[in-house]
């Protein structure tokens, strides 16, 4: 799957698709693949302020369970809650059907921090 | 090619077989039964399986042939040593002096007993530098729990009640975050260094005012000795902390070297582990907690106590986190860990963990031919191996090599643990398994390291001679059924 060139990406396998103060947040397709088949995902609750970097859930896959990073800071405005029911929305559609939060930015500056995707493939490719 | 694993012969449940009125009625329900039980809790239309004795007989004999354990076959389960159990500890436990005794005995009547859980405590305190052990956790988590309560408790009497983070490193013991979170502390994870170890001078970053407890194992799960661990039990120390030693990997210890001297303050053992305790059906477990003098007053209860020739149950300790399980816990485990301990004496012992050791060096030298081991030097009990290369050439993960040693009759090693390994496979042989054991796994891991490259389509459906195939994982995990229900 090519990494799509409209989003912003973290060294921890998250992309932000950021629109003006709003964002949506998920997971990549290399994140995916590697964790193996989803089978649940804990998110944040909606109106928590979270920063940047912090550790904002749980991602759990029949391999391991892993911590949910997020890219930038912000108000959690919106979660993805179809993915209690359908966890393997993520495995299927990473940047889409698999988004997991959308935030309200409290600092849009962040997303200058931010991999672009062709940093991220290099990144991944290691 | 097998058929998949819904076609096989998956044996019905006991529930779905026989018929109604076939059971073998030895003991009628008479009039006694109807006179004691009050009769509104009578229940004619409970769904009981009614069968004859043959079928039941050969239903579990059935079930019995097909769960593979260390009495069948090889076991390298990186963390959980299964190593051989000798039936003669089996046999020293079921003695019906041990088996038979009512946990409300009187202490008097209790000697022989209370003194196998005296003698085992002691030699628990020797062979690891602890002052005392509680007997009384009944699991590794359990134990895990009942250190963190101790530290909590510690540290309140203190009035150190800001105490809130527990650090573990992420080679430390899988469960160690959960027992931390359970008991309230927040989780400070440490990544080791490039050499995977603990880096005193990372862990420092993390050390203030709020450190409750630092969470370690060592050999840590990479099976690494941390050669710099009283730099990081001296920092934690000076920063009020507490140091806790997770006893998964004490088989390497054994005689060798002693949690207490590396400045541990608290430790639990697995005795179904190091002191072979058939384990790896969920129980019944052993968790002795092992405490620094400073902490002895805090111990779970009761606590055996030696005065002269006489031994007694002391629950009068107020400052006591009390019983983490109720009576003396599994009591036969005691028996059993004790007569492998006097088995093999303290030389024995020592030697245990030494051939440990060499056994997985042999291992990790030999499986280096085929399979990258990201951390190439001398390991403890255990070392990890990764199928990352693997994956990349040929598509078969660690997962798909774990299946494929089912159907060469090996149980598979531990996978995708610890987490900064990718596609790991963490292998630990114990010191009970011969070369030509060891020669045979290393053969069936090359024979499956080959057919990836040829083959790699025919791994991805192992296991097919096992009586259940492969198994659909995340189906299991997303939608579990684990109730058997008369109306499905």
């Amino acid at each position: 799957m090519a990494t799509p060139q409209d989003l912003r990406y973290s060294k921890e396998h998250e992309w932000a698709r950021v629109n003006g103060d709003g964002a949506v947040i998920g997971i990549t397709d290399y994140a995916q693949r590697s964790l193996g088949d989803i089978v649940y995902v804990e998110l944040p609750k909606v109106g928590e302020q979270i920063k940047q970097f912090g550790s904002i859930g749980v991602v759990e896959s029949v391999k391991a369970v892993s911590d949910l990073f997020t890219p930038l800071s912000g108000e959690v405005v919106e979660v993805n809650g179809a993915l209690d029911g359908d966890p393997a929305a993520v495995n299927r559609d990473p940047y889409g059907d698999g988004w997991m939060l959308k935030l309200k930015l409290s600092n849009p500056d962040e997303t200058k921090s931010l991999l672009s995707a062709e940093e991220y493939d290099k990144l991944a490719a290691e | 090619m097998s058929a998949p694993p819904s076609e096989r012969t998956v044996s019905p449940l006991i529930f779905d077989q026989g018929q109604r009125g076939r059971a073998n009625r030895y003991v009628e329900r008479g009039k006694a039964l109807d006179a004691f039980l009050p009769r509104n809790l009578l229940r004619d239309e409970l769904p009981l399986p009614e069968n004859t004795e043959l079928d039941v007989v050969r239903h579990y004999t059935r079930l019995s042939q097909r769960t593979f354990g260390i009495d069948v076959g090889f076991y390298p389960l990186g963390s959980c040593t299964m190593k051989y159990n000798p039936k003669v500890n089996d046999t020293l436990a079921s003695q019906h002096e041990f088996a038979d005794l009512h946990p409300f005995v009187p202490d008097e009547l209790a000697q022989g007993a209370l003194q196998v859980m005296h003698e085992l405590e002691r030699s628990f305190c020797s062979l690891f530098g602890m002052a005392a052990f509680s007997l009384n956790p009944s699991a590794g988590a359990q134990a895990e729990l009942a250190a963190l309560l101790v530290a909590k408790k510690y540290f309140r009497d203190r009035g150190e009640t800001q105490r809130d983070k527990v650090i573990v490193p992420d080679t430390a013991h899988g469960t160690n975050p959960a027992s931390a979170a359970m008991c309230g502390f927040t989780v400070i994870s440490l990544k080791s260094d490039t050499r995977g170890r603990v880096d005193p001078a990372e862990i420092r970053k993390v050390l203030g005012p709020d450190t409750a407890v630092c969470m370690m194992t060592n050999p840590n799960t990479l099976g690494l000795f941390e050669e710099r661990i009283h730099e990081v039990t001296d920092a934690v120390h000076e920063a009020g902390g507490l140091m806790y030693y997770d006893g998964a990997n004490a088989n390497a210890l054994m005689g060798n070297t002693r949690p207490g001297d590396m400045g541990f303050d608290l430790m639990h053992l697995n005795t179904h582990k190091t002191f072979t305790i058939p384990h790896g059906g969920g129980g019944a477990g052993h968790g002795p907690l092992g405490v620094a003098a400073h902490l002895i007053e805090y111990l779970p209860t009761p606590y055996v106590v030696r005065d002269g020739d006489r031994y007694r149950l002391d629950f009068d300790r107020p400052k006591s986190i009390g019983p983490m399980r109720s009576f003396w816990s599994n009591f036969a485990h005691a028996v059993r860990a004790l007569a492998y301990l006097y088995a093999n004496g303290a030389e024995g012992l020592t030697k245990a963990s030494q051939y440990a050791v060499l056994n997985a060096n042999y291992l990790r030298v030999k499986i280096a031919e085929f399979l990258e081991t990201p951390y190439p030097e001398i390991c403890r009990h255990e070392f990890v191996a990764s199928a990352q290369r693997l994956k990349k050439e040929t598509g078969v993960r660690a997962l798909d090599i774990a299946k494929a040693l089912l159907d060469r009759n090996f149980m598979a090693p531990t996978i995708y643990f610890p987490l900064i390994v990718p596609e790991a496979l963490m292998i630990e042989p114990t010191e009970t398994e011969s070369k030509e054991t060891l020669d045979a796994f290393v053969d069936a891991l090359r024979e499956i390291v080959e057919t990836a490259k040829r083959d790699p389509q025919s791994l991805m459906n192992a296991p097919v001679n096992t009586v259940v195939g492969r198994v659909d994982e995340a189906r299991a995990a997303r939608q579990p059924d684990l109730r058997w229900d008369p109306h499905v």
